[in-house]
């Protein structure tokens, strides 16, 4: 039999592999996504390929331009967090400081239940319900729209916003609210001029997040966004966002072909867009942290 | 307990040892090339292997390009293709000692599809070209009423938006506003539920909730695909190195036979009889 500290070192290091196997995964997926998607950045040229709007990657001369596929995922995202915003932060005020702690044991988990509903039941959702009835009320020749992409998104982030907020809010420390309501303010100033001040950064985090949610979200957009490669001008017509261009063509794409490579940039453009996010959401974190603990 | 086990152990070595004797008596059959033409094979090969427990088949997709350019090099029994060999191809196989030998396996159609509630019953196609390039954008100019035409194709890389563009747009670019979808069951769910929504898909998703028009004044039937006289068809190939023998031209058969041809009408193509 083994002695106890050698038991000890092996189950020490079997640890150790499964804390690094994630950093380990991560780096295999960046090794991939550079070694398949970096040519198409050497062939077609790094501006050619973010600001042509020519998506045309199987014809001849084919034509690899991005710029209406990536505005249309900033565009959605930007329109979600538009709807997603102020109900996610009402959400959390009501949920932190009006509702009584019984309800709110109740409210939290069934907002958070949102997030585990499979995102082709927000699709089916969008399809069937959702973009008929925007079709019937602004007259349109189809439903399946920016606008409709933008909605369903915004219920998707929903529960991270609003449970991310909510944390943040009641992480507040209780003298401050006891400080601002002893100096004479009432609950609604305290809460503007107090309370969510001291929670901007954490709320700003759970923003962030959610528009990582919103912007990789894909099954749910390939659905209902309509899948029209037009720079979206006008949100009540159909867009393409990157997500959905990525899991429609790469099926019969034929490996290692130009349009294969394109595919794999778009993958390396979205994955930089939400390494800026998650850089920014760390950071808004640390700020927080900082004014709570009254640094 | 024990006499059980004993008998599962024999069992097991009987039927390694057939297993064994199966695969050194196997024939093999490979076959590569277009993916439009890939699930005919598959379930082709698929049926054929269990009739003939002796034949083991492969199937690899890849392009028909793809597929040809491996039977030049003989490293593949048959070669599947959506389009006819082109003469570099054939100079290419020549050179190499090869003949390729054709073999038309189905026909490929696509229909044209709108909604139920819209009144245009026939379309050209040049109309179709003018649709599905931009320049026309309402159903006024082709009889209808008037109402904003919502062009849905496949994504542009799949098979059938390759043919149906080859056939209708030609040098015309399909426009930025194209809704794309990314299979057949999704084109016709979108025209179904748009009123204003022209599309098209493979003969075997006609269905009720949509409406196939006529194209130059035929409708898209597995009669009229077979016959050629629907305008947006295209035959499916099977090429073979010289004419084909043993094996290969037993396969070859196969597919052509009744059965076979049963299969291709399954996948959802245009059986040659």
């Amino acid at each position: 039999m083994l002695n106890w500290t050698t038991k000890e070192k092996i189950i020490k290091n079997i640890l150790m592999l499964f804390a690094f196997s994630s950093i380990l995964f991560l780096t295999g997926i960046i090794i991939v996504l550079f070694r398949e998607g970096a040519p198409i950045f050497t062939k077609v040229g790094i501006s050619e390929f973010l600001f042509s709007s020519d998506w045309y990657p199987t014809y001849d001369p084919p034509g690899y331009g991005i710029f209406n596929l990536l505005s249309a995922s900033i565009v959605v995202t930007i329109g979600a967090m538009v709807i997603a915003v102020p109900f996610g932060v009402a959400s959390a005020v009501h949920i932190s400081y009006i509702l009584p702690k019984k309800y709110k044991n109740i409210v939290k988990p069934t907002i958070e239940m949102l997030a585990g509903v499979p995102s082709v039941i927000y699709g089916l959702f969008g399809m069937k319900i959702l973009s008929p009835f925007l079709r019937g009320v602004f007259g349109l020749p189809t439903g399946l729209t920016a606008l409709t992409a933008m909605i369903m998104l915004g219920i998707m982030s929903l529960p991270t916003i609003v449970s991310l907020s909510e944390d943040a809010i009641t992480a507040v420390p209780k003298s401050f609210r006891d400080a601002s309501l002893a100096l004479g303010a009432n609950r609604l100033e305290t809460m503007i001029r107090v309370i969510l001040p001291t929670a901007s950064s954490g709320i700003v985090t759970a923003i962030i997040l959610g528009m990582g949610r919103a912007i990789g979200e894909t099954m749910t957009v390939l659905m209902v966004a309509g899948g029209a490669s037009l720079f979206p001008s006008n949100i009540l017509k159909p867009v393409r966002p990157m997500t959905a261009t990525i899991a429609a063509e790469m099926g019969e794409a034929p490996v290692g072909s130009e349009h294969y490579q394109a595919l794999f940039g778009i993958a390396i453009i979205l994955f930089l867009i939400t390494l800026v996010f998650n850089i920014f959401a760390d950071i808004a974190q640390q700020r927080f942290k900082e004014k709570v603990s009254g640094e | 307990m024990r006499k059980i086990n004993s008998f599962i152990v024999v069992l097991a070595l009987l039927m390694v040892a057939v297993m064994t004797f199966s695969v050194m008596a196997q024939e093999e059959l490979t076959i590569q090339g277009s993916s439009t033409v890939l699930p005919i094979a598959q379930k082709a090969a698929e049926v054929y292997m269990e009739q003939n427990s002796d034949v083991n088949i492969s199937v690899r997709g890849g392009g028909s390009g793809n597929g040809i350019a491996a039977l030049i090099d003989g490293a593949v029994d048959i070669a599947d293709a959506s389009r006819f060999i082109k003469q570099s191809e054939v100079e290419a196989a020549i050179e190499n000692g090869n003949y390729p030998v054709p073999h038309r396996v189905a026909m490929d159609g696509i229909a044209v599809i709108v909604n139920p509630a819209n009144s245009v019953e026939g379309l050209s196609l040049e109309d179709i070209k003018m649709i599905y390039s931009g320049q026309a954008t309402n159903w006024s100019e082709f009889g209808g009423a008037d109402m904003e035409i919502v062009v849905v194709s496949r994504d542009s890389s799949s098979g059938t938006f390759e043919v149906f563009n080859d056939i209708t747009l030609g040098d015309e670019r399909l426009t930025q506003g194209a809704l794309l979808q990314a299979s057949n069951g999704a084109v016709a769910g979108v025209v179904s539920d748009t009123e204003g929504a022209i599309g098209y898909v493979g003969l075997g998703y006609l269905s009720d909730s949509v409406k196939a028009v006529e194209v130059n004044g035929v409708l898209p039937s597995n009669a009229t695909v077979a016959s050629g006289e629907f305008p947006i068809a295209r035959p499916l190939f099977m090429f073979t190195d010289g004419w084909p023998e043993g094996l290969t031209g037993r396969f070859i058969n196969f597919v052509l036979s009744a059965e076979g041809q049963g299969l291709v009408k399954d996948q959802g193509f245009v059986p040659l009889h």
